[in-house]
């Protein structure tokens, strides 16, 4: 899309140091934000700085974070997952009529987990398989995924969850840690690692900068990337778990329209949204960006669709800013 | 037989024949020509949309937003119509349009002057245009009783045996094959989403014909946005949710390639067509509607698989021609 006019290039004579790069990065830009809308939040709000409140806070994002760190790997490999709300309604309604057959919570986790993997093996197999384009795979199966919850439930919703169910999403580990803070901190490093330390993930930036030269350079390419949509419905799968545990019922809506948050979520992490770029702690503080954003709003009683606005344009102008702000740079330069 | 299996219109004829003949067997009168009217003027506003996003999907590009920008424009005309029940309809529709092409403008402006993914501007547009209807309105709805009689009318007012709205798709296929065919704009789009820098190098503008493409998605989901509140005579903040799939569906459907440059008019007719079929046959043949969303999201998976086939062949042919000269 911006292969269109060549830019010529302009190489330093000597590179910053690590420090400079550092305190110029996308990272540290989040942080500062996420610093200025805690200051800003506990200002507005007194009710704000209170541990259980803050804990409360979590919630917000910590379900949408577990697939963002997926999506991350999958957008910086070049492709995109559109369909991991629908895989969470589908695990959803997967749990809700295995409990309606009387299985108890671990065969629940273990169907949750597997339906997500099985969706997510689906997209992979479509992508990588036969070498269709992700985005628009990834509508179909949106579309169908869900559809097949709504042909199971149709206006219904399952209820009656084993109590033991409920921990996943409403259990705490230690004091104000919930279980699903604690699965968003250790995902997190997990993915870190994976991403920023491992042969696989110098492999998935590999892929998103130049396939071709991936290929060539002896990458198995479709494999990694069957690997990534995997990971990203075992994820959706994770999150399902944790939404319907803390929700306690399912309906075929459940997590509409997340898709576009966690993207939102993931780009505005610093990942680009053309592949090759990006970083796991960009998306971690972009996720506590966006979750003391939408509990800072919810304190002030805005209501959802305002702050869905709010998202939209913060998707936008976080893309924006970069290219006006290099331009004006540019243009000063000259 | 292999030309036939090629030509992806007749393949699409041959697919809606087959899908008539399968209801046909199970319910017969759905193939009764006033029936099948009845299902061409159902699925009008689908074409109208579908051959706008076919024009931004030509160019490499995509507008997840027209539901929204639909929902938005016919809220506006909706509310125009309940303050001022005088102002004569022709000018509601304008400003529909005008309003629709206004938001398709802002969509093309980001893609063009800022050089943002269009995924990323329709994906975070779609969520704004969404949530101005409900700061315009404070999530109330505009009902019927709300809306004059004439401004209820118009879609369905018979002309010549048949609904304005029919018609108004007719004009619109037209307007958008000539666009298509028989001028440089149209030209352009197919120019820029087979080969951008080709394009460049023979004088053409990328970003402002992509632009241009989504002036006129805009203004057609303003169109379609005035038709659907007037045709259902209600408008609320969630008119036409989720729409926008059914739209590139349909184009998807019709063999337009999400990889720019492939694509006809036709094409998206026959795909709108194919998916209004299924949803008009669904309830008749004693599926459940709840099953539409499931199987429109595998006939779209479908399509795309048999898409990618036939450019993948395409290719071929073309470089062992070449080998052998």
């Amino acid at each position: 899309m911006a292969e269109t006019h060549l830019a010529p290039r302009h190489i330093p004579d000597r590179l910053e140091g690590r420090g400079a790069r550092l305190l110029r990065s996308w990272e540290s830009l989040l942080f500062v934000v996420a610093c200025l809308i805690f200051l800003g939040n506990s200002l507005a709000s007194p009710y704000f700085l209170d541990p259980w409140n803050l804990s409360d806070a979590t919630f917000n994002f910590t379900e949408k974070a577990m697939i963002a760190f997926a999506m991350a790997l999958v957008i910086i490999s070049g492709e995109i997952d559109l369909s991991v709300a629908s895989i969470i309604a589908l695990a959803s309604t997967a749990m809700g009529y295995a409990v309606q057959l009387g299985f108890d919570t671990p065969a629940l986790v273990a169907i949750g987990l597997s339906v997500g993997l099985i969706c997510g093996a689906v997209n992979g197999l479509l992508i990588t398989g036969l070498g269709l384009p992700s985005i628009v795979v990834t509508i179909g199966t949106m579309s169908l995924f869900r559809g097949l919850s709504f042909i199971i439930l149709g206006d219904q919703a399952f209820t009656g969850y084993p109590g033991s169910f409920s921990w996943f999403g409403q259990g705490y580990v230690w004091w104000v840690f919930s279980f699903e803070f604690t699965l968003f901190v250790i995902l997190a490093i997990v993915y870190g690692i994976v991403l920023h330390k491992t042969n696989f993930g110098r492999a998935v930036y590999a892929i998103g900068n130049n396939q071709t030269a991936a290929l060539f350079s002896g990458i198995r390419v479709a494999r990694i990337k069957f690997i990534l949509f995997l990971l990203t419905g075992l994820m959706a799968g994770l999150a399902s778990i944790c939404l319907t545990s803390r929700l306690g019922s399912t309906r075929p809506s459940i997590a509409l329209g997340w898709e576009l948050e966690v993207v939102t979520m993931v780009v505005l992490g610093g990942v680009n949204i053309l592949g090759g770029s990006g970083t796991i702690p960009g998306v971690v503080l972009a996720a506590l960006i966006m979750g003391m954003v939408t509990f800072g709003f919810g304190l002030l009683n805005v209501p959802g669709i305002v702050m869905s606005i709010f998202i939209g344009l913060l998707l936008i102008s976080v893309i924006a800013l970069p290219i006006l702000w290099r331009r004006a740079r540019r243009r000063l330069a000259h | 037989m292999a030309k036939f299996l090629k030509n992806r219109e007749l393949l699409l004829v041959g697919a809606i024949a087959v899908l008539l003949a399968l209801i046909t067997w199970r319910f017969p009168p759905f193939v009764a020509p006033a029936n099948l009217a009845r299902v061409y003027n159902d699925t009008s506003i689908l074409i109208i949309l579908a051959l706008g996003q076919m024009a931004v999907i030509l160019t490499r590009c995509i507008d997840l937003s027209m539901a929204a920008n639909l929902a938005l424009s016919g809220m506006v005309a909706a509310m125009l119509n309940a303050a001022f029940p005088g102002l004569p309809i022709p000018l509601i529709m304008l400003a529909a349009i005008a309003l629709g092409a206004l938001l398709g403008m802002i969509n093309g402006a980001l893609v063009w002057k800022l050089d943002i993914p269009p995924i990323v501007v329709t994906l975070g547009t779609l969520t704004i245009y969404r949530g101005l209807i409900f700061l315009l309105t404070d999530g109330k709805w505009i009902n019927a009783h709300q809306m004059s009689d004439a401004f209820k009318a118009l879609p369905r007012d018979a002309l010549f045996g048949f609904p304005v709205l029919s018609w108004l798709s007719l004009v619109m296929i037209g307007l958008v094959f000539l666009l298509m065919n028989r001028t440089a704009l149209g030209r352009a789009f197919y120019a820029v989403g087979g080969n951008p820098h080709a394009a460049v190098y023979t004088g053409i503008d990328v970003g402002r014909t992509r632009f241009s493409a989504y002036c006129l998605s805009g203004a057609l989901a303003g169109l379609s946005g005035y038709l659907w509140v007037s045709r259902y005579a209600v408008a609320y903040v969630d008119i036409a949710a989720g729409f926008e799939l059914d739209i590139i569906a349909a184009c998807v459907i019709g063999g337009i390639s999400i990889a720019g440059g492939i694509g006809t008019v036709a094409g998206a007719v026959l795909g709108a067509l194919f998916l209004g079929v299924i949803k008009n046959a669904l309830p008749v043949i004693n599926i459940s509607p709840f099953a539409q969303m499931a199987i429109s999201g595998t006939v779209i998976i479908i399509a795309v698989a048999v898409n990618a086939r036939a450019e993948r062949r395409k290719g071929r042919v073309i470089l062992r021609k070449a080998e052998a000269v």
